[in-house]
């Protein structure tokens, strides 16, 4: 076992861990970070992505001591202390941009990282980013609109399909 | 996975030392190891991280006007940062999915060789220098084959130069659920002649089409190829498509690529 030391949304984390642990795991089984979901395993579906050092990644295909000493942002850190959701939250809610839940973490993630790099992303360009995120319950339309919204941009150009 | 011991040297004479010891691995950005891993496919006994080596990260031009990329480049910094050769930026910019290409590495891809990625074709059609710790590989001599590389057990891709051509372009038929190429193809126009190089499609991992090469150095432009097909004997045939098919698509994706890049 090896220590390793991460700020995680802000605070200083660390544990032992395996060189075989994920970030992932180490964030959800040692860190109680739950929000951060398992979905394929595969780094196919991207409901475990979380950021590091400002970077969108798929925390079940890096491992935990890869992150040491990084600074390491996931889905709990998205709102305020006081509980008020961030714009993207925000914006999901509104727009109902999840049915089941399951990816939203990582989607909410994804859409972050895009407006970080692109303030106000086409339609386009938000369905090309999320191609590493994948809905199970097929809601990409919402999803895209919340991101549209979250952007500060019209939505009522998105026709419905 | 099984249980490895892990390092993570900040050089590449620690990363050396490390890969000597016995059944040591090294790992780039992992979007393809870790999964490996995962599966039992491997058992390193120490995995040597290079993610830590700032020395082999970061692009540059060098003076002889070729492009440096440094082994440990993620797919998303040559996408921002290669905009002297955009072609190979466009290329990095299409591989995976955003969070893949802010782990994926190019050093990673190249001492892989998948026969589906993206980077090998970049680096054939472009002959493309593969710089090592030891030694320096042409890409034509790198190549051996799917999953096959010139690399020695424990050598490391410290950098690639890629001479930058007058015109290039890359086409990737997409495969959608692995959004590796289906068929990809590369073409680069040099003072002195083209190259073009196939991914996806040969059971023999990338290969240049020299047909087309001897065709669109006399006549750079989709018309000089028609007519022209590669044998359907050793392409990929699997589900997603049949040897015919890829055959078929190597020409399509060639006559796109020479379109677009002008």
């Amino acid at each position: 076992m090896t220590k390793v030391s991460m700020t995680v949304n802000g605070r200083p984390m660390s544990g032992e861990v395996e060189g075989r642990t994920l970030l992932v795991s180490f964030l959800r089984d040692q860190q109680g970070l739950t929000g951060t979901h398992v979905g394929c395993d595969t780094s196919q579906c991207g409901a475990c992505v979380v950021h590091v050092d400002g970077k969108a990644v798929k925390s079940c295909t890096m491992l935990a001591l890869e992150a040491e000493g990084a600074e390491v942002a996931t889905i709990e850190g998205q709102a305020a202390p006081d509980g008020t959701l961030n714009a993207i939250q925000a914006a999901f809610q509104e727009h109902h941009g999840l049915q089941c839940g399951f990816c939203t973490p990582g989607m909410v993630m994804s859409a972050a990282a895009l407006l970080k790099e692109n303030p106000k992303p086409s339609e386009g360009e938000i369905r090309h980013y999320l191609e590493g995120n994948l809905c199970r319950c097929t809601g990409y339309h919402n999803i895209v609109k919340a991101i549209m919204a979250a952007s500060g941009q019209d939505v009522t150009s998105i026709a419905a399909e | 996975m099984y249980e490895f011991e892990f390092a993570r040297p900040e050089t590449v004479a620690d990363a050396l030392q490390a890969l000597g010891e016995e059944d040591a691995q090294a790992l780039g950005g992992g979007q393809t190891l870790i999964p490996t891993l995962k599966q039992r496919l491997a058992m390193p006994t120490t995995l040597v991280s290079l993610g830590g080596i700032a020395e082999i990260k970061g692009v540059c031009q060098t003076d002889d006007g070729k492009l440096a990329i440094g082994g440990g480049t993620t797919h998303a910094d040559v996408a921002a940062g290669a905009s002297a050769y955009p072609a190979l930026a466009a290329l990095a910019g299409q591989i995976g999915d955003p969070a893949v290409r802010n782990r994926g590495t190019i050093g990673g891809s190249l001492a892989n060789n998948d026969p589906a990625a993206c980077y090998p074709a970049a680096a054939l059609a472009s002959g493309a220098t593969i710089v090592t710790n030891a030694r320096e590989i042409a890409a034509d001599d790198y190549f051996q084959g799917m999953f096959t590389t010139a690399l020695e057990e424990g050598e490391i891709i410290t950098e690639v130069r890629f001479p930058v051509p007058e015109a290039a372009n890359y086409q990737k038929f997409l495969q959608p659920a692995s959004r590796f190429a289906m068929v990809g193809v590369f073409v680069a126009k040099f003072a002195d002649g083209v190259r073009v190089a196939v991914t996806g499609a040969s059971e023999e991992g990338v290969f240049r089409w020299t047909e087309a090469e001897a065709a669109l150095s006399a006549n750079f432009s989709a018309d000089a190829i028609t007519g022209l097909s590669v044998a359907e004997d050793g392409m990929i045939g699997d589900i997603h498509g049949t040897k015919a098919y890829r055959a078929h698509l190597v020409g399509v994706m060639t006559k796109r690529a020479v379109t677009a890049a002008g």
